[in-house]
């Protein structure tokens, strides 16, 4: 069992790798495609919002397909990693931009009136009250959805990418230790998820006391 | 010329009509008090002057402008009026100092340590220096609505809308913030103040402005009202402080 262990770590590596690159473009699209729901641009506001349910209501799996198996043929030829970055992407975008708008949304009106009543420009108010505001609202929704983004990057083995999974699946396909295999998998996820979650908890709780006080 | 002329202005909710031609003026230095029964209209007046509710039709004329106009840049027109909230509204954010100093530094552009040095000298004024690095849930609501309106002053506005700021706080709290309102009224600052404590009405104002169905029914001196007031209507209504 030992043997196999650096190939376990290797595969976690990549795990990490390919969630934090998601996680840190989701959070990207995220603010982006929640500012213009915000915000009601005119015309993209409404592509945005056809965006975060088609990403919302399908699977991961099936937007991997379509980008690896579909898009090739119409000629757009992707390589499995760039197909894995943009579905985890494309999934994690929609998800972020709900927590941040849901965040943004709960700032109170009078608290917007105020700093307006004082003489700030539109910018200004999202910069300086809505934003930090809205933030600290978002953050425990931010965090669970980067959990889940680093959850849903076990589907990439089906792409024929080497992580975790993927790695388990090769290994039981060659010694037939599907249970020590599978056990290990397990663990390697734990490894992976919980200082992240004990991590955010702690982020989580500061930044309520932060913003609220309690 | 007066500092804030309002002309005929009329406001919709949808259906409800909140305000059926309203005008007013209000010269440099004068405190007129807007009272009426609730719902008449009266903090509706003060929203519309913020441009924080667009008014259907009429004017408002602020110190020889148009602000009513169309392509009014109400972030610059605001600058220049202090407007206070019942509900404090101060940044949960921010720490005292900072929801003093955030206005002027950004929206006005000036140099921070000149407006720190104003915010200081209006917190000490207000018998709030120690409180300048602590944040409003840490403060009693009298001492917010302080903060509130020094947030204002330090904007060096030409005039202050007061909207009930104190309806919200217990008597003794309502007399610390009301010494604030009375220190300025003294030192010549242009108000308009909407409220519900008679006594303070009479003790600040120059004008009593008596709102009611979304109209100016009665325009008087203070003591003229108060002693004598002209349409029934108001009659009625300080009939009903009595004991």
């Amino acid at each position: 069992m030992i043997k196999v262990l650096p190939l376990y770590i290797k595969a976690a590596g990549f795990t990490l790798l390919l969630s934090a690159i998601g996680i840190f473009l989701s959070f990207v699209v995220g603010i982006a495609v929640s500012l213009t729901v915000y915000c009601k641009v005119k015309f993209f506001s409404v592509v945005a919002k056809i965006y975060i349910e088609v990403a919302r209501n399908t699977p991961l799996l099936i937007q991997l397909f379509f980008l690896y198996f579909g898009f090739s043929r119409i000629g757009l030829r992707m390589e499995a990693y760039t197909c894995a970055v943009v579905g985890l992407t494309f999934l994690g975008g929609a998800y972020m931009a709900e927590a941040f708008r849901s965040g943004f949304e709960s700032v109170d009106v009078s608290q917007k009136e105020s700093a307006q009543s004082l003489g700030l420009n539109f910018l200004q108010v999202l910069r300086f009250v809505v934003f930090p505001q809205g933030l600290s609202v978002a953050v425990p929704a931010i965090c669970a959805n980067s959990l889940f983004l680093l959850k849903e990057t076990s589907v990439v083995s089906a792409i024929a990418l080497a992580d975790l999974v993927y790695v388990a699946k090769d290994l039981i396909g060659l010694h037939y230790k599907t249970t020590e295999c599978l056990i290990l998998l397990v663990i390697f996820y734990l490894i992976l998820l919980l200082p992240i979650s004990i991590y955010m908890r702690k982020l989580e709780k500061k930044m309520r006391f932060a913003s609220h006080g309690v | 010329m007066s500092i804030l002329e309002i002309q005929n202005i009329h406001k919709s909710f949808g259906e409800h009509k909140v305000l059926n031609g309203v005008s007013l003026a209000v010269e440099k230095g004068e405190v007129i008090v807007l009272l009426g029964p609730s719902g008449s209209g009266k903090s509706t007046v003060l929203r519309c002057i913020n441009g924080l509710e667009p008014i259907s039709s009429g004017s408002i004329i602020l110190d020889g402008e148009t602000i009513t106009a169309p392509n009014t840049k109400w972030n610059k027109i605001r600058q220049r009026m202090g407007m206070v909230f019942q509900s404090y509204e101060l940044f949960s954010h921010k720490s005292i100092i900072e929801n003093i100093t955030l206005a002027p530094v950004v929206a006005q552009k000036r140099d921070i340590k000149e407006v720190t040095e104003q915010a200081l000298k209006l917190l000490a004024r207000v018998g709030l220096t120690e409180k300048q690095n602590a944040y409003p849930r840490q403060l009693s609501g009298g001492q917010k609505q302080r903060v509130a309106i020094i947030r204002a002053l330090c904007m060096n506005p030409e005039l202050m809308l007061l909207d009930e700021i104190t309806a919200a706080l217990d008597p003794e709290m309502t007399r610390e913030v009301l010494d604030v309102i009375l220190d300025l009224a003294r030192d010549g600052m242009t108000m308009l103040i909407v409220t519900h404590e008679m006594a303070f009405a009479a003790a600040v104002a120059d004008k009593i402005a008596f709102l009611d169905g979304g109209v100016i029914n009665e325009l008087s001196p203070a003591k003229e009202f108060f002693e004598n007031p002209k349409c029934d209507r108001a009659k009625k209504f300080l009939d009903k402080f009595k004991f």
